[in-house]
């Protein structure tokens, strides 16, 4: 008999372990591992962690930083609220026209970034169907601000909080909520303090995949944003600004800076997300 | 026991104990509804809308045009070769991380969602590191005749990146939930290796394989960040539909734009129609998230 890998824990007869294995570490490797390991290498070796702070620590740099963290977390906490909110109306009401609002939310994962772009500058520019109205209501613009920003990144990351929900609800347990209300507790308090924090962990899972996408974004941002530097320049955007001066030291600073902030924001969605299943006793 | 109320005694209406008030229910939906359209269908009704803004002849004109023919051939020959490639590694993954116990299993889990968190620029980013002009080997690539960066290659690669998950995300659940028995009655009827795949696994998990491909097709085809970084943009040559679109856009030629933009939306409803016809009939054979 062949001694086996010493990867594998256990003898198996299962066949096709070395062509998928070889296929699934061939692949990783090229299309994941070695790309990222450059990048990496690039910045710490080539360039440096000190260099890399330099660039970082620039107020054009950081104001791209700062703009694409604080709209992606704005656009996340509105999705995280609507998204909860459109999940149980899509499991628990019954309503004319539900199951094409049901396959509608999954538009902005089919529609194109760029072409979700144009269509909302086009609606919410100063003289589109929105923006004027909006203009002429409240007197502020949409497109071309920071708000605009807001629209597209809520767009896109729309989908994420309803999806991770959905299936929560549909598996709830009636019987919790009419043992909730039998105890004298309102409606309203048992959706608050019963419901609710049983939606808690999947609702955070949503909220930092939405986060997570809404910061990188940048095909729908761009033609919305106005790109002023300082303003309304996202972090992506500066980076395909330094690609464009040949300036990859730059490129790749401010690129690692995004990682670094992206995993440990996702690190900690994960440590509260690991506190609210154990309060919830180990779900 | 409500019907043996007398009817002048009988409330006006009784509510379950686990349903809202019906007027706050109606608010609910209205609000929900009126977001909705405001972020979601307003946008899709204002592609067609500027699309046709100077009638279907004109718009269709805009189709005919050899830059945008070649964006559509170049879109369409990446995406059939991301598409196979990445549903080759979505099976070969699956197959290892559900029909093998091995160390490192969660870490390797991670690294194929890596993409997922990593934005579409530093993607591209990544790929001009590597192959770009601006290194060695990017330069000799250069030099032999054979470049990746602000080439075709670039794009396919750039691309895999961004699609990379899609496949093995919807098969891993599939497969994890419906275990190893029917593959291992198979083997010990004697069956070969490839007979268990193609006759025991795969039917299990086509529907799953068809919604993945559905979902890295639709991303393939829109993909815009990454495959900007890596494809320098050469008109007719390296210019797939979304960059063409930004390139019609940034000329003012408003119609084409929205045009191109039109074809894409399209697919989008296609893929969005074949989705959702999968989960309503297939729903069993679907990771547990899809199932409604």
């Amino acid at each position: 008999m062949a001694t086996r890998p010493f990867i594998l824990k256990a003898p198996t007869p299962m066949p096709g372990w070395g062509l998928s294995f070889g296929i699934l570490l061939t692949m990783l490797s090229i299309i994941v591992l070695i790309p990222m390991g450059v990048l990496l290498w690039r910045g710490f070796v080539g360039f440096g962690a000190a260099e890399i702070w330099a660039v970082v620590n620039r107020p054009r740099v950081w104001a791209a930083l700062a703009l694409s963290f604080r709209a992606a977390l704005v656009a996340a906490l509105f999705n995280l609220v609507f998204g909860v909110l459109l999940a149980w109306i899509l499991v628990r009401y019954r309503f004319p026209g539900k199951r094409l609002i049901d396959a509608a939310v999954d538009l902005p994962f089919a529609l194109p970034t760029a072409v979700a772009g144009i269509a909302l500058t086009a609606i919410y520019a100063p003289n589109g169907v929105f923006g004027s109205v909006i203009g002429q209501a409240f007197g502020i613009r949409v497109a071309y601000t920071e708000l605009g920003i807001w629209i597209a990144l809520i767009f896109v990351g729309l989908p994420f909080v309803v999806r991770t929900v959905q299936p929560v609800i549909e598996e709830i347990d009636r019987e919790t909520e009419e043992a909730s209300a039998t105890l004298g507790a309102s409606r309203l308090r048992t959706l608050t303090h019963v419901v609710l924090p049983m939606l808690a962990p999947a609702a955070l899972t949503g909220f930092a995949l939405a986060l997570a996408r809404s910061v990188g974004e940048y095909g729908s941002v761009i033609f919305i944003a106005g790109n002023l530097p300082n303003v309304t320049e996202i972090a992506p955007l500066l980076i395909v600004i330094r690609l464009e001066e040949f300036d990859y030291d730059g490129a790749v600073a401010i690129a690692i800076a995004m990682l670094a902030i992206s995993f440990t924001l996702l690190l900690a969605i994960n440590l509260i997300q690991i506190w609210s299943r154990r309060r919830m006793g180990a779900v | 026991m409500a019907h043996c109320v007398p009817l002048a005694a009988r409330p006006r209406r009784l509510r379950s104990a686990t349903t809202e008030p019906r007027v706050v229910k109606g608010v609910l939906i209205a609000l929900c509804l009126a977001v909705l359209s405001v972020l979601l269908f307003a946008p899709l009704i204002a592609v067609f809308d500027e699309a046709l803004r100077r009638g279907w002849a004109f718009a269709l004109a805009s189709l005919g045009e050899p830059d945008a023919q070649a964006a559509i051939r170049l879109t369409l020959s990446v995406a059939a070769l991301v598409v196979p490639l990445n549903a080759a590694f979505g099976i070969a993954a699956a197959w290892a991380i559900t029909k093998f116990d091995w160390r490192g299993k969660a870490w390797v889990i991670t690294l194929i969602d890596l993409p997922f968190s990593i934005s579409p620029v530093v993607a591209g980013l990544l790929f001009v590191l590597m192959f770009g002009a601006n290194s060695a080997f990017g330069a000799w690539l250069v030099a032999s005749g054979f470049p990746i960066v602000f080439a075709v290659p670039g794009i396919v690669l750039a691309t895999l990146f961004i699609t990379f998950p899609f496949i093995a995300r919807e098969l891993i659940p599939v497969m994890l939930e419906q275990g190893r028995a029917e593959e291992e009655a198979a083997l010990t009827l004697g069956a070969s290796g490839s007979r268990v795949f193609l006759t025991v696994t795969l039917p299990n998990i086509r529907w799953a394989l068809l919604y993945g491909v559905l979902l890295c097709n639709a991303r393939a085809m829109g993909e815009f960040g990454a495959v900007a970084v890596v494809s320098g943009k050469i008109r007719g040559q390296t210019t797939t539909m979304p960059l063409m679109i930004e390139m019609f856009y940034n000329e003012y030629l408003s119609v084409a734009a929205f045009t191109m933009a039109s074809v894409l939306a399209l697919l989008a409803f296609v893929t969005l129609v074949l989705k959702s016809a999968l989960e309503w009939r297939h729903a069993d054979q679907l990771a547990a998230t899809h199932r409604h």
